[in-house]
């Protein structure tokens, strides 16, 4: 039925197949949309945020997604800038999985401010001191960046690229690709780091407080480096996903490889680095404070000393060691380990940046404060995942995502009847006049 | 966001903040017009083959 809009030399599931998948994710959109529209129409009430928790599920989904966008960033950096051309395998889907997160990341920002309608007051009316004002610039500025990166693959489509104004638009776009990657790079080095920084500089947060380099805390540069590290994994993570659904390789091995290599050493310096940082936070910065580091991982339910070893052990310094030896990460069922174990591990970095912060008392009147997100906040934080798997889903169908498709999996020569079928549907494609193509 | 705001002052965060956010809309503005108008010249002159 729609076979004239599937890429060439390429096979998809039948369009039963692709609806009912479109709408078991649209279902649970739909239930994130009505969850969405009762926190805008009745007002924040609708959460479990509180006066001790004013940043809550909303803003930890927020900095895991856009730490997890990071692979369009780095990749593209590493593509257009550092010339590593063997990732322009797998920078469309980088690209893609970028955008989702970043939009993600709006639309649950779009939620969280309550009204929604005066979002361009922190434009109009910047508060030109605050590090957030900063985020919000280059969120909105990268998300253009990504939304560029993306149109060219919209406008590589079957039928628009038959446009001759369409195809020469992509592919000028392309050519100055490396312009709007580069700028790119710098707007998401300074959104990541702020997104760090702002935990760094609550001096009344011993917990999140870090010493600094001029006016950036370290948890500035932690914050973009662990988002360069983790986020190509979660691309990784991504593609293996879509991989196994489509039960056929997308990428070739040298490519998924060079990427694994590039992301595990990041990963390694930038866990070096935290272990580095913990310990000087815990052996002088905190004390200077007047706390020890047993008072921000005791007399809690939830957050033990485990947290931290869970997330700079298991998921941070193992990863990291299985990425870098190249034994382990040619063995396609390890590797997809590690990029787990790397996508918890920078999940979990960013609650306790989020979530740890808030919880630990700060007073000596103060006790530990537990929080647990509303099915508003819930539904509202699953909508951006299945409205991932959406796009995903119509993006992968009906665009030229991945370029090594066709050549890893050459469609079987076709039987003289199946053929003939094949024909009468393309003729009966061609005479649809709704995929004509259009004149310039 | 611009000078005839009321609470704009030319001090250096507002030069820094804002400088940075004209200075990245720019470049975008300016490329994205500089490929739109690259692809209206070569459509006008004939390119524009169905294969890259």
């Amino acid at each position: 039925m729609d076979s004239a809009l599937i890429p060439k030399g390429v096979k998809r599931c039948p369009i039963w197949q692709f609806a009912l998948g479109l709408g078991i994710a649209g279902a649970v959109l739909l239930w994130g949309v009505y969850a969405m529209f009762l926190c805008w129409f009745k007002g924040l009430n609708q959460t479990n945020m509180n006066d001790y928790y004013g940043f809550a599920l909303w803003i930890w989904a927020d900095l895991a997604v856009i730490a997890l966008g990071g692979g369009a960033f780095f990749t593209g950096l590493l593509k257009y800038v550092f010339g590593k051309d063997e990732l322009k395998n797998i920078i469309n889907y980088a690209v893609l999985i970028g955008f989702i997160c970043y939009s993600s990341a709006l639309l649950i920002l779009a939620i969280d401010v309550g009204q929604p309608l005066r979002s361009w007051f922190i434009f109009w009316h910047a508060n030109v001191h605050s590090m957030l004002t900063e985020v919000a610039f280059c969120l909105s500025c990268y998300f253009c960046v990504l939304t560029i990166e993306y149109i060219p693959l919209i406008l590589e489509n079957r039928q628009l690229d038959k446009v001759p104004f369409v195809h020469n638009l992509s592919h000028s776009m392309h050519e100055y690709m490396a312009v709007f990657a580069a700028t790119g790079a710098f707007l998401s080095f300074f959104h990541q780091g702020s997104l760090g920084g702002v935990a760094g500089v609550l001096f009344g947060r011993p917990f999140a407080y870090r010493e600094h380099l001029f006016i950036w805390p370290w948890t500035f540069f932690l914050f973009t480096w662990s988002a360069a590290a983790y986020g190509p994994c979660f691309t990784l993570l991504v593609t293996r996903i879509t991989e196994k659904i489509a039960r056929k390789q997308l990428v070739k091995d040298a490519t998924i490889q060079l990427l694994a290599k590039i992301a595990g050493w990041m990963m390694f310096t930038y866990i070096i680095a935290k272990i580095i940082d913990t310990i000087y936070w815990a052996t002088t910065t905190a004390p200077s404070l007047g706390f020890s580091l047993k008072e921000f991982y005791s007399n809690n339910p939830v957050y033990g000393f485990s947290i931290l070893f869970i997330e700079i052990v298991v998921c941070g310094v193992l990863p990291a060691v299985m990425l870098v030896i190249p034994k382990v990460r040619s063995n396609r069922l390890l590797l997809t380990l590690a990029t787990v174990l790397a996508v918890i591990g920078v999940s979990l970095n960013r609650w306790v940046m989020v979530l740890q912060v808030m919880a630990v008392p700060v007073m000596s009147f103060d006790t530990w404060v537990m929080y647990y997100p509303s099915w508003q906040e819930v539904a509202t934080t699953i909508l951006p995942v299945a409205y991932g798997v959406i796009l995903i889903m119509i993006s992968y169908r009906y665009l030229p995502i991945f370029p090594q498709e066709a050549e890893l999996n050459p469609l079987e020569p076709e039987t003289p009847v199946a053929a003939e079928m094949d024909s009468q549907e393309a003729t009966e494609a061609d005479a649809d006049p709704e995929l004509t193509p259009a004149e310039a | 966001m611009f000078p005839f705001n009321f609470e704009w002052v030319w001090d250096m965060s507002h030069m820094v903040f804002m400088g940075g956010l004209w200075y990245a809309l720019g470049i975008l503005g300016a490329g994205m017009t500089f490929c739109v108008i690259k692809a209206i010249l070569d459509t006008a002159s004939g390119k524009g083959g169905h294969h890259h």
